[in-house]
């Protein structure tokens, strides 16, 4: 009993550096995020802030005007495109990957990983002058004799970016999950009757799902509140919920800027209970 | 009785390392075969490529006449018992066993009819909504066997089921698949290297050693007549001495003329000697001499080694000798039995190094094979 007591404090005792970091470093930031949100300038209480999220009608960035809801409308239809894109890409790559030889595993993990230890700025950079018009790829096109393609500035550059930079957040929980699994569960579903597509759709992807939910996870929240990316590669032109934060921070907007990343933190909160949801409803039945 | 699967002329080789050399081997409707050897005797990979899951290098598989060897396992009528069950963690016991009809797009009364007549044939009635990952070895392996029976298959291919489970569970589970296999009729293909579980359970053994066949028989033939030192030291305890054949029902081994009941080999062919230690007799003169070396307890009866002409002898008996008194044995014609000499004479019968533990040990060993 005693010799319990005192593994316990101990337990405690580790616990409590994190617990420190944790309290002075998330969860007093995020009061103040809240307290922010929720005050004017002169720290009385106020639901402005909030209000006008909803209701700006138009925002002047300098470039283009547009309202918040469009520019959060925007923020979630690109993230989504970039999470789509690289559950699709890292799907079939976690699975080829976890079923590789050993040594060929670790080799094709350090590589997936490689672009992670570089900086995200100059990552950035460096997709910029791919893709501008007279960059590295139309280069390439031209000494091929094709068309040159415009894709700086567009939508789908912003979308490059993204899965570029999120695309091994994707990868690495599938692979853990599928490493884990019997290779003898994919015999018995063919031994049963399945083809390969069987296989997938009622062993494979059933057991993949909570591998498939934090790679969305870990994609989708970053891609959603990114803001360097839209500006570099979009060339300003896709304003995006980050780049709003951004704007009203840098503009000395504290209280509003507060507000927007509020918002964005509740839906993004409730997005992921509900798809926490989806998986248990799926993991019971 | 009908041939359902024929393999023939059948090798196959991982890295260059030969698992299966030039394997023949025909399975007949409505019997329980059992494929029993050593791990790496090339049993399993048999098995494997008769449900699809390996291609042999050379050789012919045929189903009912049809060459199967191009059909990919879900287009052949066979199931498989895996050896750790291989259940499906994300379903229940009713969809693990309702698996195969689904996939079949079976109607849901149909299913709900069959699963219930499965799950009463393995003895799991009201089970259906647990998680299998909550049942214990035994219940698992009965809702693998249901699994791959729900689709009444031809042939069912089992490999080594009963290795996770206590001897006790094992002993109940062995009455239990034999009783299925009457009660259904349908093929059993059964992998293991426990010989006893061969011999009480099967209608034909088929003994594999370094990727060959060694002997196809009944349990009885198997035991009785081993066809060389392999078979007769891999099946039951065996003292194996080399020995001449002076003449028909006239044998030669530790300076002695025995008179036996084996005929049909060359005069003065030399030959393995094969005498159960069931079948040594500890008598006061005898007809061979020798000194107790050790002497086992093991409940039914003694396992006593004597040295004989610095061969040692395995004897069971329930008699009582004690280490170090000379005793002489005798061995009826009936029980000595003749053997072509092969590539493993002089491999085995002699208990010099005999130990339990060893036995234990490479037992283990075994079992630890994935």
């Amino acid at each position: 009993m005693k010799e319990k007591n005192g593994l316990r404090l101990a337990r405690r005792l580790a616990l409590g550096p994190y617990g420190l970091w944790a309290m002075l470093f998330i969860l007093v930031p995020l009061l103040f995020v809240a307290y922010y949100a929720f005050t004017d300038n002169d720290f009385a209480f106020t639901t402005d802030n909030i209000a006008r999220f909803f209701t700006a009608t138009s925002v002047s960035d300098g470039v283009v005007t547009h309202t918040y809801l469009l520019i959060f409308w925007r923020s979630l239809k690109l993230a989504v495109i970039s999470t789509v894109i690289c559950l699709l890409m890292g799907y079939p790559i976690a699975y080829i990957l976890s079923r590789s030889p050993l040594r060929t595993q670790k080799i094709l993990i350090t590589l997936i990983m490689i672009p992670m230890w570089m900086n995200f700025l100059i990552r950035t950079y460096a997709w910029m002058t791919i893709l501008q018009d007279t960059g590295i790829l139309n280069s390439f096109l031209r000494l091929l004799s094709l068309r040159p393609v415009h894709i700086i500035g567009t939508e789908g550059a912003v979308v490059i970016g993204m899965v570029y930079d999120y695309f091994p957040y994707m990868i690495l929980p599938i692979y853990s999950v599928m490493a884990k699994m019997d290779v003898r569960l994919e015999e018995a579903a063919r031994d049963l009757g399945c083809n390969s597509f069987g296989v997938l759709r009622r062993v494979i992807f059933p057991l993949s799902l909570p591998g498939v939910i934090s790679g969305v996870t870990m994609v989708l929240i970053p891609s959603i509140s990114t803001f360097y990316i839209s500006q570099k590669l979009g060339n300003g032109k896709f304003y995006l919920i980050g780049d709003a934060i951004e704007g009203q921070y840098v503009a000395n907007n504290l209280h509003f800027a507060a507000a927007i990343a509020f918002i964005l933190m509740v839906i993004l909160l409730i997005g992921m209970a509900l798809m926490q949801r989806y998986a248990n409803s799926r993991a019971a039945a | 009785m009908r041939k359902i699967i024929e393999l023939k002329n059948v090798s196959k080789a991982f890295d260059g390392q030969t698992v299966l050399d030039n394997v023949s081997l025909d399975i007949y409707d409505n019997e329980f075969l059992t494929l029993l050897g050593p791990s790496g005797c090339g049993k399993t990979t048999t098995l494997r490529i008769i449900a699809g899951f390996e291609s042999p290098d050379s050789g012919s598989l045929s189903f009912l006449g049809e060459d199967i060897l191009s059909l990919p396992p879900h287009r052949r009528n066979v199931n498989t018992v895996f050896q750790r069950y291989a259940l499906f963690p994300h379903l229940n016991v009713f969809e693990n066993i309702a698996f195969p009809l689904r996939e079949k797009k079976v109607p849901q009364d149909e299913i709900r009819g069959k699963v219930d007549e499965m799950l009463r044939l393995v003895a799991l009635t009201g089970f259906e909504k647990r998680s299998v990952t909550s049942l214990s070895g035994g219940q698992q392996q009965r809702v693998a066997i249901a699994r791959a029976l729900i689709s009444r298959p031809k042939v069912l291919l089992l490999d080594e089921p009963l290795a996770a489970l206590d001897l006790k569970l094992r002993k109940d589970m062995q009455q239990e698949l034999k009783n299925i296999q009457k009660a259904t009729g349908i093929t059993f293909v059964f992998v293991t290297h426990d010989q006893e579980e061969a011999l009480s359970m099967s209608d034909t053994v088929v003994v594999m050693s370094e990727g060959r066949i060694q002997q196809i028989g009944t349990p009885i033939d198997i035991y009785n007549e081993p066809r060389n030192a392999f078979v007769a030291d891999f099946i039951g305890e065996s003292n194996i001495l080399s020995g001449i054949m002076l003449q028909d029902r006239l044998v030669r081994f530790s300076g002695r003329d025995f008179p036996c009941v084996d005929e049909g080999f060359a005069r003065n062919e030399p030959v393995d000697v094969v005498i159960r230690p069931e079948d040594v007799v500890i008598v006061p003169k005898g007809q061979l001499r020798g000194t107790v070396t050790s002497v086992t307890f093991l409940g039914v009866h003694y396992e006593i080694i004597v040295d004989i002409g610095g061969f040692k002898w395995m004897i069971q008996t329930t008699g009582f000798a004690d280490v170090g008194d000379e005793i002489g044995i005798y061995v009826d014609p009936e029980n000595i039995h003749i053997m072509k000499k092969s590539e493993y004479s002089g491999l085995f019968g002699d208990y010099s190094s005999f130990s339990n533990e060893f036995d234990e040990l490479s037992d283990a060993e075994s079992e630890a094979e994935p």
